[in-house]
């Protein structure tokens, strides 16, 4: 990192910072969006990006740990601080499994990313027929009084949302730059490029490949968790969809697979102009469903045309900012 | 001994590439595997790097049996390889394709920079290491094979193919790094090559396979005068 991207991210940092001051509870609810789709994408990166490991299911870990803090809180109050590693716990084990399955018998590529749709789709069934977390009806946490803070029970204002992400996202962004500077980041982009190659240089490439599933998952837990007390109503339908994990892969594909600032950047260019274009209908009286998700596909063409290794590079090129 | 393979097959479905196949290579020796393509040298190599466990027979290294290990296990017992067809790390620049061969023995990344660092600049890449790999000229790839493999501080390097695609001088400086290499760290070397300018200049021993089984092994000089490595192999280029 160099002194200019550096002294953009302190920008960056108190521009997020202050925020709560300027702005609405709408726009921050669509940063608060941003920030979550960026820390769930900067964990998606940590398998994809770096490892090379196509995950298509990452609403697996998003959901399992919603439903484990979720009916822990519904069921026996328990809050979300307990709930939280358990629902870690939860994802990492079933992470480790998959990944287990997956790397013991050399399954890769598509292959991968096959396995990993399987399990979101059947843990979505199976969810559909679990009566402790409501089925299909869906699980309903109790909605506190808003303008309390209770960080116990993490109940509160839009603005305590909005810090919490904030801060998820930063330490996600911290912990990733630490990682790719470490061995672990070294390995993991070895095994990316060429596996082969990385288990001749004495690459453990199984135990690696694991250890990039098992941080992914337990990242995207304390997103699960964290969506399951800011939306407070869980559907299998549609925490498991298949949609959700597409939303989180896209802002790193957009923003740049494998670089820091691709899922940040991603997540805020596809939520903002998302948003715009809904508004902007809206006001025009225009009613058109879905019109987001052509949005997607468009960005998504555009980016792949025009600058296939996604945003973040081309910009950081042009503003001669580090990767 | 440095390496010894004995009685060693490996069949892919019927077709024996390599059969009941014994050599030795002594420790600080440098010893050249030679032969037509499709004699099995290559697949004599990825028996001995864990690629392939051997259907039949041991191999030895240092002593200890290491048939069977992956490919991973017989880089941190002290092998390191290349591949023919070289495999860079694309996306990344030369100096990090190093650093992850340097990380094998330090564990930190800032050693294992200097480390690499100093690798990078042997094999002549120095003014090339902030570049990515896929900006790489063949012969450069070739090198920064050998660079990542050195990395991972082997005692015995298995060379497969580094000079092909070499221009004759950039040949002999690849010669003489592994030359210098061999006597000031006593590296030992098994190189498979079909660049018998290479091969004569660096090879003390030369083991011949043909058809999967050693029909000829001894001192350069003697084995290209062989009949059989003649008629088989090596024709009228042995008057190189």
């Amino acid at each position: 990192m160099n002194k200019r991207t550096a002294t953009l991210l302190a920008i960056l940092g108190v521009a997020l910072a202050a925020l709560p001051a300027f702005a609405g509870n709408y726009v921050l609810s669509v940063a608060t969006l941003i920030l979550y789709l960026a820390f769930a994408g900067q964990a998606w990166n940590v398998m994809m990006g770096f490892a090379g490991q196509l995950s298509l299911g990452h609403s697996l870990y998003v959901g399992v740990a919603a439903y484990v803090a979720g009916g822990l809180f519904f069921h026996y109050g328990i809050g979300p601080w307990a709930g939280l590693w358990l629902a870690m716990l939860a994802c990492v084990l079933i992470g480790a499994a998959i990944g287990f399955l997956a790397f013991r018998f050399g399954i890769s590529g598509v292959y991968f990313a096959l396995l990993t749709i399987a399990f979101a789709e059947f843990t979505r069934i199976g969810f559909d027929h679990l009566g402790w977390t409501g089925g299909p009806g869906g699980m309903f946490l109790k909605v506190a009084q808003r303008d309390q803070i209770d960080l116990l029970n993490f109940r509160g204002p839009p603005a305590m949302y909005y810090y919490t992400m904030l801060v998820l996202a930063a330490g996600a962004f911290a912990l990733c730059a630490w990682l790719l500077k470490s061995r672990a980041g070294y390995y993991w982009q070895a095994i990316r490029e060429n596996e082969e190659a990385a288990q001749a240089l004495g690459i453990n490439t199984f135990r690696w490949k694991m250890i990039a599933v098992m941080i992914s998952s337990a990242m995207t837990a304390v997103a699960g968790v964290f969506f399951a007390f800011y939306y407070n109503n869980l559907f299998p339908e549609q925490i498991f969809h298949i949609s959700r994990s597409i939303e989180i892969i896209l802002g790193p594909i957009i923003g740049g697979v494998g670089t820091l600032f691709g899922p940040i950047l991603g997540a805020a260019v596809l939520t903002v102009l998302g948003d715009a274009i809904t508004e902007l209908l809206a006001v025009l009286g225009w009613e058109i469903p879905g019109v987001k998700q052509v949005f997607y596909g468009v960005v998504l063409l555009a980016v792949i045309m025009f600058v296939p290794n996604g945003i973040w590079p081309a910009l950081a090129r042009r503003l001669g900012l580090g990767k | 001994m440095m390496l010894a393979v004995s009685g060693v097959s490996k069949s892919f479905r019927g077709l024996k590439a390599v059969a009941r196949a014994s050599f030795e290579v002594g420790e600080g020796s440098i010893v050249g595997l030679i032969g037509p393509n499709g004699a099995g040298k290559t697949t004599m190599f990825n028996m001995v790097a864990g690629v392939y466990a051997p259907d039949e027979g041991t191999i030895a290294f240092q002593g200890h049996p290491i048939a069977g290990l992956r490919p991973d296990q017989v880089c941190a017992a002290g092998i390191g390889r290349t591949f023919q067809v070289v495999k860079p790390f694309a996306g990344l620049s030369v100096l990090d394709n190093v650093i992850v061969g340097a990380l094998q023995r330090s564990k930190d990344v800032p050693s294992a920079r200097r480390l690499a660092a100093g690798i990078v600049d042997k094999l002549g890449l120095g003014a090339k290491a902030g570049l990515p790999a896929s900006a790489l000229t063949l012969p450069d790839r070739k090198r920064l094979e050998v660079a990542r493999a050195l990395a991972t501080r082997p005692r015995l390097l298995l060379l497969d193919e580094v000079m092909a695609g070499l221009r004759p001088t950039e040949c002999d400086q690849m010669v003489e790094v592994f030359r210098e290499l061999n006597r000031a760290e006593g590296l030992t070397i098994l190189l498979i090559e079909h660049v018998m300018r290479a091969v004569m200049a660096l090879a003390q021993r030369i083991v011949v396979l043909n058809y999967g089984q050693i029909i000829a092994r001894g001192a350069p000089d003697e084995v290209v005068r062989n009949p059989a490595v003649l008629e088989c192999y090596l024709g009228e280029e042995a008057e190189v």
